[in-house]
């Protein structure tokens, strides 16, 4: 525990790296396109308007919560996936960055556990791009603003720290396995579907089995979260989102536990 | 006080073989332990046992063959790799020329990567902001330092990580081989700025093969070899010894390539291009020794050379000539003699004979150097001629270039201030 506060201080004082690494990675994802910094507004809304093409219309969800209404329904999905979005990128995105930059761990003194913290913070910059649009969106659906609404750098902070600690798990033990990039791609349709983004979370109540594998899903509450704070405006249910902070927070503990058993072995192994 | 101490370091490698790199998820699952099983059964020493101290501006030099784990050495200073036993310990600012440019970025400019290196490499913002100007003017890229690093070419991206690296200002500098791939202009500029670094008292540790450098800067070097110190001292000492075992080491294996072509006789096809004649004479064996009589095949320029020419006539013949030629590897002939040439006059060649060329000193550079050797007639009518089927070695720490090294010594008048090398 002792060593891990030493190390949280550490990547602490990378921060100006995080910091300019970050900006690096952002300045070099759309270098060279037309539209440039556009398409962090650009993807999330055509990803919306897919979805609501084919929940809403194609295949519409009859639920009484979106009464009928397909814009409603594709409200809800939208500020479901964005966050999936971001949770999903930075863990595909992680399972590789150790690999990618392996020049930097082999040729230079560099502190590794700088990358998954790169990875997850540019895909939150990323997210918060596409948030304006969300809330654009929650206007123009004619869904009020809540108080509640500024509650969402809690769930944000909750996210955060989870993905990261799933990062660090993945980073490191991708090195070692790099099976688990294939494994991952199939865990995470898996685990999008065991998540309340297309379905309401009031869906699963019929079936108990469904419940208990939905409510034991970390991402479940914190997708909760966001519907909360913006679809349905009101207080999320704290204590849920509680227990998964506590949750992940040991999860980091130990992603961060297994990086640093692993870290001597990166140079050679990446 | 040292600036670099190890003391007894030990780092072992994984011998990868086929089944470990495609070991998976699986079977380590299956396996059970997931750490256990990452353990290979094959093991390679790449450092083994190692202590050595360099002092506080000391300019520390090490050389070796490939894998002999100079680089290993120096990524265990540097922090990169971890020793698997022993320790190491560094004093002040480390700053590591293992491969220039390493955390560039392609996609974004010479200017975000100078940064973002800088930052890497321990400097604050504020810092390379300041240093900016000089970076950039010293990797001579004024024009191209708002351009995409992808757009460089690989001198360009060279300089630029080494400009970087060196404005680091580190208290140790380790320096891996990068200047091999410097062109003329710039190499010069780099050692004027390791001299820079030595003047200032700061402590150098360079891997090279560039022995005439490694001489020329550094306080003391090590020699490894197969992971361990073979000897550390005074450079030229070092170096010399260092030449003399790598010219056993092609003597040696030139030998055991000399016994493989005697075994394979039946490959006289192949040899007929670089050998033909009726061989009323035949040339039965040729073979180079120094002037002590020591058969070899790695010469230095002093020393001479004598060529053994076996010959037998099976029939008697008056007219024969002897004639040698020694051709570089570019086909270049740089000498060729015979005894008709030379005014000998044949009289009579009958049964079994030996005929002896000696060179009282080679002369020559460095590099492979092929013989001809041949007994024809004085109108050149071939009895055995032997086309560069024999070839020799010639190896110095002098870089001199051409075909010869002529005869030559040097002198100044006393205005010129020019320091005589070492002897």
């Amino acid at each position: 525990m002792a060593r891990l506060i030493k190390n949280l201080q550490e990547l602490y004082r990378y921060r100006v790296l995080v910091q300019n690494l970050v900006s690096r990675e952002l300045k070099a994802r759309y270098r060279g396109t037309v539209l440039g910094f556009l398409w962090s507004f650009f993807n999330p809304l055509l990803l919306m308007i897919i979805y609501t093409i084919v929940f809403g219309f194609i295949l519409p969800n009859r639920s009484s919560e979106f009464g009928n209404s397909p814009w409603l329904y594709a409200l809800f999905l939208f500020s479901g996936v964005l966050p999936w979005v971001w949770f999903s990128s930075s863990s595909i995105e992680s399972a590789n960055v150790l690999m990618i930059h392996g020049n930097l761990i082999k040729k230079i003194l560099f502190p590794a556990e700088v990358l998954p913290v790169v990875t997850v913070t540019s895909n939150l910059v990323h997210f918060s791009f596409g948030l304006p649009i969300l809330l654009l969106f929650v206007l123009i659906f004619g869904k009020p603003f809540t108080l509640y609404v500024l509650l969402l750098p809690v769930v944000v902070l909750v996210q955060y720290i989870f993905a990261l600690s799933f990062s660090f798990l993945l980073s490191a033990l991708t090195v070692h396995f790099r099976d688990i990039k294939d494994i991952l791609s199939n865990l995470l349709t898996f685990w999008f579907f065991s998540t309340p983004i297309v379905y309401p979370y009031s869906f699963v109540q019929k079936y108990k089995l469904i419940k208990t594998l939905v409510d034991l899903n970390p991402m479940t509450h914190i997708i909760e979260g966001y519907h909360y704070c913006l679809f349905y405006g009101q207080l999320f249910h704290w204590k849920k989102l509680g227990i998964t902070l506590i949750i992940s927070l040991a999860l980091f503990y130990i992603g961060y536990a297994v990086f640093d058993r692993l870290r001597d072995s990166f140079p050679e192994e990446v | 006080m040292f600036a670099i101490e190890l003391e007894n370091v030990t780092r072992v490698y994984q011998k990868y073989s086929a089944r470990h790199r495609f070991q998976t998820f699986k079977s380590a699952l299956v396996k059970g332990d997931l750490f256990r099983s990452l353990k290979a059964d094959e093991l390679v020493m790449a450092v083994d046992g190692i202590s050595l101290q360099a002092e506080k501006g000391m300019t520390f030099g090490v050389i070796g063959e490939n894998g002999s784990g100079k680089s290993t050495l120096l990524k265990l200073v540097a922090g990169i790799a971890k020793p698997t036993s022993g320790w190491v310990r560094v004093e002040g600012k480390i700053s590591a020329l293992i491969e220039l440019g390493a955390g560039f970025h392609p996609e974004i400019t010479g200017r975000e990567n100078v940064f973002i290196n800088g930052i890497m490499l321990g400097l604050s913002k504020k810092e390379i902001s300041r240093k900016f100007d000089e970076i950039v003017r010293f990797a001579e890229l004024e024009n191209f330092i708002d351009a995409p690093v992808k757009t460089y070419s690989s001198g360009m991206y060279m300089r630029l990580g080494f400009s970087v690296a060196i404005n680091v200002n580190p208290d140790v500098l380790l320096i891996d081989e990068v200047l091999a791939v410097g062109d003329a202009a710039f190499v010069p500029k780099c050692l004027d700025r390791i001299d820079d670094f030595r003047r200032r008292k700061k402590t150098i540790l360079f891997v090279s093969h560039d022995l005439a450098t490694v001489e020329k800067i550094c306080d003391k070097v090590a020699w490894m070899k197969g992971g361990r110190i073979q000897m550390l001292g005074e450079p030229k000492r070092v170096v010399d010894a260092y030449l003399q075992d790598i010219a056993a080491m092609q003597e040696e294996d030139y030998q055991k390539r000399k016994i493989e072509v005697d075994l394979e006789q039946k490959w006289e096809d192949e040899r007929r291009e670089k050998r033909w004649g009726k061989r009323e004479v035949e040339i039965r064996k040729v073979t180079l020794k120094n002037l002590r009589g020591e058969e070899k095949h790695v010469f230095t320029p002093d020393e001479g050379m004598v060529i053994e020419i076996d010959a037998v006539a099976h029939e008697p013949v008056k007219d024969f000539v002897f004639g040698i030629g020694i051709f570089n590897s570019q086909g270049i002939s740089c000498y060729g003699t015979n005894t008709s040439l030379e005014d000998y006059e044949p009289v009579a060649l009958q049964g079994e004979g030996k005929a002896m060329c000696r060179i009282e000193k080679l002369n020559l550079v460095n590099g492979t150097y092929y013989l001809d050797v041949a007994v024809h007639k004085r109108d050149g009518y071939p009895y055995d001629y032997h086309r560069n089927l024999y070839s020799f070695l010639v190896s110095s720490t002098l870089k001199d270039v051409g075909i010869a090294r002529l005869p030559h010594t040097w002198t100044f008048s006393p205005t010129i201030q020019i320091k005589p090398p070492d002897k």
